[in-house]
């Protein structure tokens, strides 16, 4: 297949045992409308895996099709080594967070946790005993007897994850999980869903646009667009190494120039900026012109324009320059330089390719 | 929006008017019930109970009402469970001319009654070869009491987001659980008011009923039509007909109450005029 060389990162397999997850030759569409092109991806027990991409690039269609909520139109499906396509939801052993949450508005937040193992028989002692377990985990005990209604938007989160997480299932979906919260308590809720998956030891295939929490929390990242995976990979593998125009874009910003018909990206960080004349030895340097400043506290971005074509965004910790330095530096004729290493060579997006 | 004087004034007016229109001929109606004169007299000579006890003694009255009972409560178990199970197929699924059915099941509230009536009754006696009966005139009823549940349920299922059957689903719920546990306590209120419409609408119907009725048989709007023509039995039908106002409007009230508080408490604001509790 064509997308072969993009997805070239193998998952480690962990004893040769089947994957939790494993998606072949997946394609779903809705009229004219081609969601999921014929997508492969395996993820391993215990892994965080990453869907990331723009919205409409099929993400969420994927996550749906291994809940069993959309039947694809044509590939396999395997959770643990066993085909289930033709199994409905309620018999998968997967769990979702939805984006809205969808608790149930007319129980409380107790009876909501156990609705999974009420439903499933599980004895009412049992129950108690996992509930307030689940509950502990997510800081929420002694709210069991609260609506949802009387909960604000982290909590609702956490209950969303709580009531998901007591049935124990093999894969733990979350479609968007931290969308609607702001931005403090979602950098809060990363580091506690990281550490939850830490303790249970469940696989989680967590759905996003949001590239930089992508890298932070995950152990491999697909990356998708127009209803293809354009690479799979650690974080760092697909920040340093992205597998062509698309997910150097998408990933990071892509700086992408154009030097003797070679096309390439150079990260902002890895660009540095100089007087004129000054440069290390093995530095590649170009002259330019800083056309705008973006002073952003900790760091300021610059924009600078090649003379010899193309422009390239900078970024500088203000390790010493104040907000009125940095914005003075507008207009003004500088070198920039970076190290040949830290180029990465790009070919277009497979999407694209396809026409 | 602001309003002049001027027309402040005009607006007050034409609401007494109208209101005035819809309710002194039902005031006429209480008034002479209480009356001790048999005739329409004005001023009501004086005031009694009687034509209450001979309206509660009269065989006929009693059986008829006892009837229309039994018909409004069973053409609405009917219209609960197929009015119910339309709007969550409609509500939830997609099939092909799925707009087509909800429009087929809204229909039968607009076609005039005399059609339905001449319609039902051909297709019992003639094309199906069966009497008339008490289950002629359920069947006949539930064909327009299936709108308002469908209504009432398809406008709660819109407002109540697909997620949460998902959820369900999704913590390991069979289909059947879900409707019992989610959609079911999502929708009651919903199910309580569509039943109490259309036992009203049941309750009061004359013309589909008069081409569906068994022979011997009578409703109460029946009796009453029958016997307003009759001098003798003027008071005692003035009587039944304020028996039947009571009747009528507690479960319209009931409905109009239950939809609106939820409709407040869902929205967290003002109380919204609900489209769906409207009895056609």
């Amino acid at each position: 297949m064509e997308q072969s060389s993009a997805t070239a990162t193998e998952p480690t397999n962990l004893g040769g045992s089947s994957p939790d997850i494993r998606l072949s030759g997946v394609r779903k569409a809705y009229g004219e409308v081609v969601a999921v092109d014929g997508i492969d991806l395996e993820v391993q027990r215990g892994e965080f895996f990453t869907l990331l991409g723009p919205s409409g690039s099929g993400k969420t269609t994927t996550l749906r099709i291994i809940a069993g909520f959309e039947l694809p139109d044509s590939g396999t499906v395997e959770l643990g080594g066993r085909d289930v396509r033709d199994l409905p939801p309620y018999d998968r052993e997967v769990n979702t967070v939805f984006q809205d949450y969808a608790l149930f508005p007319h129980m409380s937040v107790a009876t909501n946790v156990e609705y999974g193992m009420r439903v499933r028989g599980t004895a009412k002692e049992e129950r108690a005993k996992r509930r307030d377990e689940a509950l502990e985990m997510v800081r929420l005990s002694g709210y069991g007897d609260r609506k949802p209604s009387e909960l604000s938007g982290g909590q609702r989160q956490r209950v969303a994850l709580a009531r998901s997480i007591v049935n124990r299932p093999r894969v733990l979906l979350l479609d968007e999980p931290l969308g609607a919260l702001d931005l403090k308590l979602r950098e809060q809720m990363q580091i506690e869903l990281k550490q939850i998956q830490h303790e249970v030891g469940i696989t989680f295939v967590y759905v996003t646009h949001d590239q930089e929490e992508a890298l932070t929390m995950s152990d491999r990242v697909a990356v998708f667009n127009h209803g293809v995976i354009e690479q799979i990979g650690a974080p760092a593998d697909v920040y340093e190494t992205p597998a062509n125009r698309f997910v150097a874009g998408f990933v990071g910003v892509s700086n992408l120039i154009e030097r003797d018909g070679r096309q390439f990206t150079i990260r902002p960080e890895k660009v540095r900026l100089l007087e004129p004349g000054e440069g290390d030895d093995g530095m590649h340097i170009e002259s330019g012109r800083i056309r705008d400043v973006a002073y952003a506290g900790m760091i300021t971005r610059y924009l600078v324009v090649l003379d010899a074509g193309g422009e390239l965004q900078v970024v500088r910790q203000n390790l010493e320059t104040t907000s009125a330095e940095a914005v003075e530096q507008g207009g003004r004729q500088v070198a920039v330089g970076w190290r040949p290493e830290h180029t990465v060579a790009v070919k277009a997006a497979t999407h694209t390719e396809r026409g | 929006m602001r309003l002049s004087r001027g027309s402040q004034a005009l607006l007050r007016i034409s609401t007494g008017i109208t209101l005035a229109f819809i309710y002194v001929p039902l005031l006429v109606i209480v008034v002479y019930a209480f009356s001790v004169s048999r005739t329409f007299e004005w001023p009501p000579p004086g005031f009694t109970f009687d034509w209450f006890d001979l309206a509660f003694d009269n065989t006929g009255a009693r059986d008829a009402f006892v009837y229309s009972v039994k018909t409004g409560l069973l053409a609405t178990a009917v219209a609960l469970v197929l009015g119910t199970l339309a709007s969550l197929a409609v509500a939830r699924h997609r099939f092909f001319g799925r707009e087509t059915v909800s429009f087929l099941v809204i229909l039968p509230i607009a076609l005039p009654g005399i059609v339905t009536g001449i319609a039902l009754n051909s297709t019992f006696t003639q094309v199906l070869g069966i009497d008339l009966s008490l289950f002629t005139i359920v069947v006949a009823h539930a064909t327009f009491c299936i709108v308002v549940v469908y209504n009432n349920v398809i406008a709660r299922l819109r407002r109540l987001s697909g997620s949460f059957e998902e959820a369900s689903a999704d913590l390991g719920a069979t289909p059947w659980q879900t409707f019992r546990l989610i959609t079911l306590p999502n929708t009651r209120t919903a199910l309580v008011a569509g039943a109490l419409l259309a036992f009203a609408l049941s309750f009061d119907e004359i013309i589909v009923t008069t081409f569906t009725v068994g022979a011997g048989d009578q409703t109460l709007p029946i009796w009453i039509f029958t016997n307003f023509s009759r001098p003798n039995q003027l008071p005692i039908v003035n009587a039944v007909a304020v028996i039947v106002i009571l009747i009528s409007i507690i479960p319209v009230y009931l409905a109009y109450r239950l939809t609106r508080e939820e409709s407040t408490a869902a929205r967290g604001g003002a109380p919204v005029a609900s489209g769906a509790v409207t009895a056609p």
